[in-house]
């Protein structure tokens, strides 16, 4: 399975990631799973016209090629002309490269949520940018390609989302589609492989006994549940970011700061400070995932009435105070 | 005299053109363009100070800690706040786990696969160095991958993830580090310092770190096996020790209380005023203006702007170019072998890599002294409260060199926020006064063109240029 890559407006990370992928070599393990990289702007060693050469041979049609992967938000600006980025050594703008791409694509990856709903890039005030992800425009389907667009393999974008992206979540889409295809049932509704968003951040998070006694981090560096105070939306984003580790056995949560929902079209923008909760009469705004607001409410005054000591002391500094109890045996054993 | 323009420089992060003025095949005159406009500056007013910290990263890929850091240290210059000691270390090894990684992700990935090229088919070294080095399928990248990722596993410890981590804040770290967890970070540094000596260097870091000269540098590699022995061995045969120079300016903010801040010219160094610096936008598709220093500069797009070639701004110290990078770091530093390169020969290719090399020689063994120094139980993390109105400059070292970020607050909301990123420095375009910028100047005489060899490609990368930082 050939893969051609591409990078616009964006900040490599989701590259620099991807070759973070553990615990094989990224190139031997694309190799063994028939895939290789037709062009790749960070990795390959064609440069300057050879480069050029490949990629316009890719676009007309001349080179067959399966997968065209982008990594950054399309810049149709200034005024539509997408000279924001032009297309180094040739001058034609990114924009104009992508759609001609995407049209001989038998699938089009969107590789980070930039490309998938536009980034930080077309959220500066205004938009002046006129940026936008290859197939959404933030939540609206539209976008560079359009809402209606299906590559050649019949799928429209698939969006792997996340800021950056997990390197499994590439290589497992990848591994997937040269193994059997993808359906449009892989995806959920915003164009992400359900292998990794039909799950939530919050699941096997390791602050769980924080959060199921409410027991609260105050301040950064806190060992508690960052969700009343400091702004974590673990429990409405979609992602497997604490089911499978970041770097060998990291995640947002296992470094001690607040999930962000960078997996979700318009978390740029949450509108509140990204470190903070915002409430009204003292409740957060953002209750988890599918859970009625009475109940949580009521939930969360009964266990943090019934909140152990340990845990209480223990969310609101770095390191554990309190050890949890050894239980003695019974029977004068 | 004829013009070329060449493009897409791969192998380096974010985009890169160069349009050359060629006389009998050899550089007259280069100009580097940028041509990618990303417009972060402006994403960060109206935003929460804190929000920085969130947003910043996202610059870059590459070096997103070092983006964290600079924001961290701005908002703690504007909050009064000092990091703890145990959360200066966690934050010093954060960023010299991102800094060690891409000084190895570019010498394996990056810089080296050029010498696999056909081009250098007749050249004796060439087979040895085509099977390892080839792009992607060389037996090198096989072996770097893994030992890279294994590497930033320190990171998830230490940071979460990377790239793009919030842990970094104004007065520290968010994760403190256990004591179980401070001996696997320990054991982390020495499976990387096996790699290193195994595969790299052929030889005990400390004994790279102890090389004082050229000549010690020379007699040291010969004969030996190992990839940097290697490369001084193409680096003879090429001459890289005599191409690639700039003008010789050298300027770093200082990293780890390690290397000072400064600048080098003509074997002097002098102490470093960050007022000293301005931002000229003269031949950027920006709106043009007196040259301003970074605490009030403006960041305005003009597309149609006449004679200007690039999105880039042209950062000034003094009002002359500078050179910044790990070899800047180390002549500032006073390091003896890199100022016994720079003194004989100049800024060259072959000493920005020696440069880089020498300090994953140097970083590793403080990084394993800085896991040793942390105090499991001991606070990682002082608070402290964000002002109203304020300012703050957070100046830091990132692989590639100098970045530097300046903001504001006014009613509790960032009011400007302005960045220095080290391509910034290295890639700038002619100013107001039409001096070049050091690569510009380093490509002078070069030869370029239909069958020239592949020289241009080697003194570009040699700088490690990060574009998507470029064009913030």
């Amino acid at each position: 399975m050939k893969v051609l890559w591409l990078q616009s407006g964006g900040c490599g990370g989701c590259t620099q990631s991807l070759l973070c992928s553990e615990p094989r070599s990224l190139f031997d393990e694309l190799r063994d799973a028939g895939i290789e990289f037709v062009w790749h702007p960070a990795l390959s060693q064609a440069s300057g016209g050879e480069a050029l050469a490949v990629l316009e041979a890719c676009a007309s049609g001349e080179l067959a090629f399966d997968v065209l992967c982008v990594e950054g938000a399309m810049l149709r600006g200034p005024n539509g002309s997408g000279r924001f980025h032009l297309m180094a050594g040739n001058g034609r703008p990114l924009t104009e490269w992508v759609t001609r791409l995407a049209g001989q694509a038998k699938w089009v990856f969107a590789i980070g949520s930039c490309t998938a709903y536009g980034g930080f890039s077309a959220n500066t005030p205004g938009n002046p940018l006129e940026a936008c992800g290859l197939q959404y425009d933030e939540q609206t389907p539209g976008g560079l390609l359009g809402a209606g667009f299906r590559s050649a393999g019949g799928l429209p974008v698939v969006n792997i989302a996340g800021c950056p992206t997990h390197p499994g979540w590439i290589v497992e889409s990848l591994q997937k589609l040269a193994l059997e295809g993808m359906a449009d049932t892989d995806l959920d509704e915003l164009g992400r492989p359900l292998f990794y968003a039909g799950e939530l951040v919050h699941h096997g998070c390791p602050r769980n006994e924080y959060y199921e006694f409410k027991a609260s981090a105050e301040k950064q560096s806190d060992l508690g549940c960052l969700m009343e105070n400091l702004g974590c939306k673990g429990t409405q984003a979609h992602a497997d970011c604490n089911l499978r580790a970041w770097n060998g056995s990291g995640s947002c949560l296992r470094g001690g700061f607040a999930c962000i929902a960078c997996t979700e079209p318009g978390f740029e923008s949450p509108g509140h400070a990204f470190q903070e909760t915002p409430k009204v009469a003292g409740i957060p705004i953002g209750l988890p995932s599918d859970m009625p607001k009475a109940w949580f409410v009521a939930l969360a005054a009964l266990s943090k009435s019934a909140t152990p000591k340990r845990v209480r002391d223990n969310a609101v500094v770095d390191h554990l105070v309190f050890r949890p109890a050894i239980k003695k045996k019974g029977g004068g054993k | 005299m004829s013009r070329i323009v060449v493009g897409p420089f791969n192998r380096v992060e974010g985009d890169l053109e160069v349009s050359l003025e060629l006389e009998a095949g050899r550089i007259q005159a280069a100009y580097v363009n940028s041509p990618l406009f990303r417009g972060f500056e402006q994403i960060l007013v109206g935003r929460a100070p804190l929000d920085a910290l969130a947003i910043v990263p996202r610059i870059c890929g590459i070096c997103s800690v070092a983006q964290s850091a600079a924001a961290a240290t701005a908002l703690a210059d504007a909050m009064g706040v000092t990091p703890t000691p145990n959360g200066l270390l966690a934050r010093h090894l954060i960023q010299a786990t991102e800094n060690m990684a891409d000084h190895l992700t570019h010498f394996y990935l990056f810089f080296m696969p050029d010498f696999a090229r056909p081009d250098y088919v007749d050249r004796p070294w060439h087979p040895a160095i085509a099977e390892r080095f080839t792009a992607i399928k060389g037996s090198a990248a096989a072996e770097v991958l893994p030992a890279r990722a294994s590497f930033l596993r320190l990171m998830g410890f230490l940071a979460g993830r990377w790239p793009h981590t919030l842990a970094i804040q104004p007065g520290g770290s968010t994760r403190a580090i256990t004591a179980g967890e401070r001996i696997r970070l320990l054991a982390l540094l020495r499976e990387f310092r096996s790699f290193l000596e195994r595969r790299l260097f052929g030889d005990a870091l400390e004994r790279i770190g102890q090389l004082a000269s050229k000549a010690e540098l020379l007699a040291w590699a010969d004969g030996r096996a190992g990839d940097f022995p290697a490369f001084l061995k193409i680096a003879g045969d090429l001459g890289l020790e005599r191409i690639g120079r700039a003008d010789d300016r050298f300027l770093s903010h200082g990293a780890y209380g390690l290397f000072p801040a400064g600048t080098w010219q003509q074997g002097k160094t002098v102490a470093f005023a960050a007022a000293r610096i301005t931002e000229d936008t003269e031949r950027a598709w920006l709106l043009a203006d007196q040259p301003r220093h970074p605490a009030t500069g403006e960041t305005i797009v003009a597309a149609d702007k006449a004679d200007a070639y690039t999105w880039c701004k042209a950062p000034r110290y003094a009002g002359q170019a500078h050179e910044v990078g790990a070899l800047a770091r180390q002549v500032v530093a006073g390091n003896p072998l890199l100022l016994d390169l720079v003194q004989r020969d100049g800024g060259s290719v072959m000493a920005r890599v020696v440069a880089r090399l020498q300090e994953l020689a140097l970083l590793i063994p403080a990084m394993e002294g800085w896991v040793q120094a942390l105090q499991p139980g001991e606070s990682f993390c002082a608070q402290g409260v964000m002002p109203d109105e304020g300012s703050g400059v957070g100046l830091v070292e990132a692989a590639r060199g100098s970045l530097g970020h300046w903001l504001t607050i006014r009613r509790g909301r960032i009011e400007r926020y302005q960045i220095i990123a080290p391509t910034t420095w290295n890639f700038s375009p002619r100013d107001a006064t039409n001096q070049e910028g050091p690569l510009e100047k380093a490509l002078l005489g070069l030869a370029a063109g239909e069958g020239a060899p592949p020289t241009i490609q080697h003194v570009v990368r040699s700088f490690d240029p990060c574009m998507v930082c470029t064009v913030h």
